[in-house]
């Protein structure tokens, strides 16, 4: 049998938009990449009491307009604004995710843009070789993820808390504490979706029957997992639109926040 | 150019059959060779759904091979090679635990065991299984063994004759589909696991490859066929849209709580239970609902053997009892949970989904019988698998003799297991006994391919797409699941013509991967079958199992005594009746009386105290 | 193409462009009508194209129930199975194309030459089951049973392995990678309760699981819907990473002096309780 070139290859034969995803998806990416360097080195407007945002959470550096646990952790001398670093560390984890890998690997590298349709580049090796063999860190990212969801949630908690005239706090809800609930939930459901999370729960033994433990937690797992790409886009949408929210309130653009304080 | 091989073992066929035969004559140490028409892996044997029939007795502890037995030849209607049938029951758990040690990973029960589930005609859930996807978890199984075993597969090769030297088997003849170059295998013996003939009729859950030719080539060849009038009708076949009507539904949805109704609503199997069934199946739809939880209970007509449940869904069609499309309705959506039936029969809720826009989970099936086994085949010796050719062993659907007159669901895949080793085994024997290969009759390896070569020589001449769907328009219509004597005749002159219009038959192209020249060849072979069946049949003056005479409709105890045999002398088919083996004293005692070969009356009672533990 | 008089009978007609040729230089899509009938999957109109057309079209099929994976083909570009893809299912008033799977060679027309995949299959160690419980039996559990049956559904269709684009657009990785097929049945054996070999390193370094990028167009296109990337190649990538990019692990090691896993090791299966 002879093997021959296939100039079939060449043509991409799909007659549906097979375009249509990678492409929203590469401006989704680009409109977060430059919102959040915008905001990155904005350094201001981050904070409307009692909402911080996510970008600058949590808030530990001495210039910081709130201090998440009430003290600087970070002295003086850090003087840039305090979301940079703190950005790395979901960054590093959502660019090592299963998920997003399939997406800008489609969107931005088109190796491929879509199934069925050529690559384009000549030369492929995959995650066989740096800098793409470092994708294996991802488990590690996933520490530092998870510590982000229980600080987030501390803020959320803190949301709760409105100051009143006699210089105490009430407990209140504003469309901006259910903006953050929302950002969290989201956030948390897309970390604990997460694959490395579902081995290491679970996922890594052969045998479940003598472990109905780590079987439940695979088995949830497993579940939240099959949503796992849908909650990687939910929850940057909704860090982008919390983070916007509390911004457009901060700088005056939006009046009011809409609250009930008991 | 013609390449030329030669193995101590060739094995024809690559389903279960075919590959659990190499892989013991190659564990004999004879140098073996598996040769499959297809691709490796995509036999017909994937295509069974159900289960394999072993009494492993991991649900029923009253099970064992003494009840498998009696059921099978209940099944066959006593026309079952005692012999057979007891080396079946006898050894199918250990196949099945075999397959589970190269790794096949069936359903469990709760206690890590193999899980077994109901089947027509077995008394106790017996069917180790894998969801409805059986037949692939075993394909996969053996393939897989085979591989790691080294065994040498020659793929899409279609073999088309037996070479015989001295009255023994010294090899074959065929062509690569992928070059259409022929091809000469030398062989010391030779197995043939090539399967059924379901593709000379219309409506058949047969793929293109059972044409029959396993068969044809061994009488070609000189060895006798038997039983070949018994043709099992699967009762439930798709039957809308028409372009799927045939599709296997498997008996798992009436195993697993589905229930036959026809268009007024009725459970009308209540109507048709046998005497010979009556006393172990339940007259109330109380009790065969109950069934399904207590086994205590008889069991459902639902589950009759499938010949039983094939004839009276023709009956109630003809009654214009029938579905829109001209079957019956079979439901389980109304009987079991949404999340039940899809995980137990994710193949069946995916196929109507897919190719007939039916939710299985909230609407009935429209279903009707489909060409689909053929219970008769190559005569062979029950513990050998040697045919009446030396040197030629046969096992599976090709060979005859287990089943008897009708088969039960399930006993497929273990005959394939059982009789595939035992052929194996026996073949690597003969050939370890041979110390020579048998010389190859050039002549006859010169006419077999002349005989290729002709229908792409002729430049005008019989489409053999044509001949084909005329035939199995002839076998549907006149050799179908009712007979009568002026059909099979008519049927036979028919044929004779088609056989005329065979030797005219025109193909067009090259000898590359050509599926018209393929089919101008496979049509001797399904002509030769269909005349043989047809023949057969006429000849059975009488009802039993697969094999139903409209103008004989009740069984005849003297035909419970022979078999039919067809061989082929001098270029023509020749048929004889010939005394079955006696069954030995003991063993008739579990069949039950019925079982005694001089009973006069037709009425065959069970004996057997029906639903308690044997 | 030779062209034969075929009766309509005034029956609606569908229209297919089908691939032609004997090798991808000088083949061709050649047009046909064929009369069509309710219900009708691309297998059928096919066989209408053999019988009224064309009767040396080569298809390769067998089953016809979606339950052999013979008959993958690239419908309108896409891969799937001829014989589970309804007509009605694709749009009306255009012809349907119909071409070989491209990364295969072409033997003729539709029929393509998979040997690569069976030359791979070759190159994975067998099942090496646990040695008998002290019953005799063999126990595993269905939640453990469960995992695995997922990947033994796989009707080695091979069109995860002609939809990858590591081998699809890339000729010279067929060597070092043995595409997402060959990944089901590795982490279908890796996983099995019973099974004794360590293939991790075998995973990693031949059968290449590091070319992988994940874009998951084995688990479009894949006819039985497993998922192959979320649950063979990802849950296969982070057993290596325990193996070989796993820091803790390596320190671990060197910690209490246990080397590497070796092909052919692994941890024996724990003895079910019961």
């Amino acid at each position: 049998m002879a093997a021959t070139a296939a100039p079939l290859r060449q043509r991409v034969l799909r007659r549906d938009i097979w375009w249509l995803e990678p492409a929203a998806l590469a401006v989704l990416f680009a409109v977060f990449v430059v919102y959040s360097a915008v905001v990155g080195v904005a350094n201001e407007h981050y904070y409307y009491g009692p909402y911080l945002s996510p970008f600058y959470s949590p808030c530990i550096t001495a210039n910081c307009a709130h201090f998440t646990f009430g003290v600087p952790i970070i002295g003086e001398w850090w003087n840039l604004a305090p979301a940079i670093w703190i950005v790395a560390f979901p960054l590093a984890f959502r660019a090592t995710c299963y998920y997003y890998r399939k997406a800008y690997y489609r969107s931005y590298f088109w190796s491929p843009a879509a199934c069925s349709v050529p690559d384009a580049r000549a030369k492929y090796g995959g995650e066989t070789k740096f800098p793409f063999v470092m994708q294996n860190i991802h488990r590690y990212t996933w520490y530092p993820a998870v510590a982000l969801v229980f600080i987030l949630s501390y803020d959320v908690i803190l949301a709760f808390r409105f100051p009143t005239a006699s210089g105490g706090a009430a407990f209140g809800i504003g469309l901006g504490t259910l903006l953050m609930l929302a950002n969290v939930v989201l956030i948390g459901l897309y970390t604990f979706s997460c694959h490395a999370c579902r081995y290491l729960f679970g996922g890594r033994h052969d045998r479940f029957h003598t472990r109905p433990l780590a079987y439940r937690l695979w088995s949830l797992i497993s579940v939240l997992n099959g949503r796992h790409g849908q909650y990687a886009i939910l929850s940057l949408i909704s860090v982008g639109l919390t983070d916007l929210y509390i911004r457009l309130l901060s700088m005056g653009v939006i009046p009011f926040d809409p609250r009930i304080v008991f | 150019m013609s390449a030329n091989y030669t193995f101590d073992v060739v094995v024809i066929g690559a389903g279960g059959a075919g590959i659990r035969a190499a892989i013991e004559a190659h564990l004999q140490g004879a140098r073996t060779a598996l040769v499959c028409k297809s691709l490796f892996g995509k036999a017909h044997t994937v295509m069974a759904e159900g289960g394999i029939a072993a009494a492993l007795r991991n649900v029923w502890k009253e099970d064992g091979w003494d009840v498998h037995f009696r059921d099978t030849m209940r099944g066959g209607k006593l026309l079952s090679n005692w012999r057979m049938a007891q080396l079946h029951a006898q050894e199918a758990p250990d196949r099945v635990l075999e397959l589970e040690e190269w790794g096949a990973m069936f359903d469990r029960t709760a206690d890590g065991l193999i899980l077994q589930r109901d089947f027509g005609g077995h008394r106790y859930a017996r069917l180790a299984h894998v969801g409805d996807r059986t037949g692939l978890e075993m394909i996969r199984t053996l393939q897989q063994k085979a591989v790691a075993l080294g065994i040498e597969v020659l793929m899409e090769c279609t073999i088309q004759r037996l070479l015989v030297d001295d009255g023994r088997v010294a090899g074959c003849v065929g062509y690569w589909r992928q070059t259409g170059e022929t091809v000469t295998l030398r062989a010391k013996a030779v197995v043939l696991a090539t399967g059924g003939l379901g593709k000379a009729w219309r409506i058949t859950s047969n793929s293109w490859e059972y044409t029959g030719d396993g068969m044809a080539m061994a009488l070609e060849a000189g060895a006798d066929l038997i039983d070949m009038e018994f043709v099992q009708f699967h009762p439930t076949g798709m039957v809308w849209p028409p372009s799927v009507r045939g599709i296997l539904v498997t008996e798992g949805v009436r195993g697993d709580g589905g229930t036959l109704r026809n268009s007024t609503g009725e459970r009308f199997m209540f109507r048709y239970i046998p005497e010979f069934f009556r006393a172990e199946t339940a007259d109330t739809e109380a009790e065969a609902d109950a069934w399904y939880e207590d086994k205590k209970n008889r069991r459902t007509p639902d589950l009759l053997p499938r010949d039983e449940v094939a004839r009276a869904i023709h009956a109630e069609v003809r009654a214009g009892r029938g579905s829109p499309h001209g079957g019956v309705f079979l439901d389980i959506a109304s009987r079991r949970p949404a999340e039940y039936i899809k995980r137990r029969l994710p193949s069946m809720y995916h196929q109507f989904k897919e190719l007939a826009d039916i939710d299985i989970t909230k609407d009935a099936m429209e279903v009707g019988p489909t060409c689909h086994y053929a219970m008769g085949g190559i005569r062979v010796d029950a513990d050998t698998a040697a045919t009446t050719l030396e040197g030629l062993y046969a096992a599976g659907e090709v060979a005859a003799g287990l089943h008897g007159a009708n088969r039960l669901g399930g006993n497929s895949l273990s005959d394939l297991l059982v009789f595939g080793r035992r052929a194996g085994l026996y073949a690597a024997e003969y050939a370890k006994g041979r110390p020579k290969q048998a010389a190859v009759d050039r002549a006859a390896v010169e006419a077999a391919s002349r005989r290729l070569a002709e229908p792409l020589e002729r430049k005008t001449g019989e489409d053999p797409y044509a001949i084909h769907a005329d035939l199995q328009e002839v076998m549907h219509t006149l050799v179908g699941i009712i007979r009568t004597q002026a059909d099979l005749d008519e049927a036979l002159i028919r044929i004779a013509a088609l056989r005329e219009r065979q030797t005219r038959v025109a193909a067009w192209g090259n000898r590359r991967y050509n599926p018209g020249w393929n089919l101008s060849l496979d049509l001797e072979a399904m002509l030769t079958v269909s005349e043989a069946v047809a023949r057969s049949a006429a000849m059975r003056t009488e009802s039993r199992g697969g094999h139903t005479r409209d103008d004989f409709p009740k069984p005849d105890p003297e035909w419970a005594k022979v078999n039919v045999v067809t061989r082929k002398r001098d270029g023509r088919l020749e048929l004889a009746k010939e005394p079955l083996s006696e069954m030995p004293p003991e063993l008739r005692d579990l069949v039950g009386e019925q079982a005694k070969p001089h009973a006069e009356s037709t009425d065959m009672e069970a004996t057997v105290p029906a639903g308690k533990p044997v | 193409m030779t062209a034969r008089s075929g009766s309509n009978g005034g029956a609606r007609d569908v229209t297919v462009r089908v691939w032609r040729g004997e090798d991808r230089a000088s083949g061709g899509f050649v047009q046909y009508d064929v009369p069509a009938d309710p219900g009708m999957v691309v297998l059928d109109v096919m066989f209408r194209v053999q019988a009224l057309r064309a009767p040396d079209l080569a298809v390769r099929w067998n089953c016809k129930a979606g339950k052999c994976g013979s008959c993958s083909a690239e419908i309108n570009g896409r891969p799937k199975l001829m014989c589970m893809t309804r007509v009605s299912s694709l749009p009306e008033g255009e012809p349907i194309t119909i071409a070989p799977m491209a990364t295969f060679p072409v033997i003729k027309d539709l029929v393509t030459d998979v040997s690569y995949n069976y030359e791979k299959a070759k190159t994975i160690p067998a099942f090496r089951p646990a040695p008998l419980e002290p019953d005799g039996t063999r126990r595993m559990y269905q939640e453990e049973v469960d995992r695995v049956q997922e990947f033994r559904k796989c009707i080695e269709c091979f069109m995860c392995q002609n939809v990858c684009h590591v081998i699809r657009d890339h000729e010279e990785n067929k060597e070092a990678f043995s595409g997402p097929r060959f990944f089901v049945r590795l982490a279908e054996l890796e996983m099995h309760p019973l099974d004794t070999h360590d293939r991790i390193e075998l995973t990693r370094a031949k059968h290449g699981l590091g070319f992988c990028n994940i874009t998951k167009c084995c688990t479009e296109v894949c006819p039985e819907s497993i998922h192959i990337t979320d649950n063979a190649i990802i849950p296969l990538k982070e057993r290596v990473v325990t193996e070989f990019y796993d820091p803790l692990a390596w320190a671990k090691r060197r910690l209490f002096g246990q080397r590497p896993r070796q092909l052919g090791e692994k941890e024996p299966a724990a003895p079910s309780d019961r």
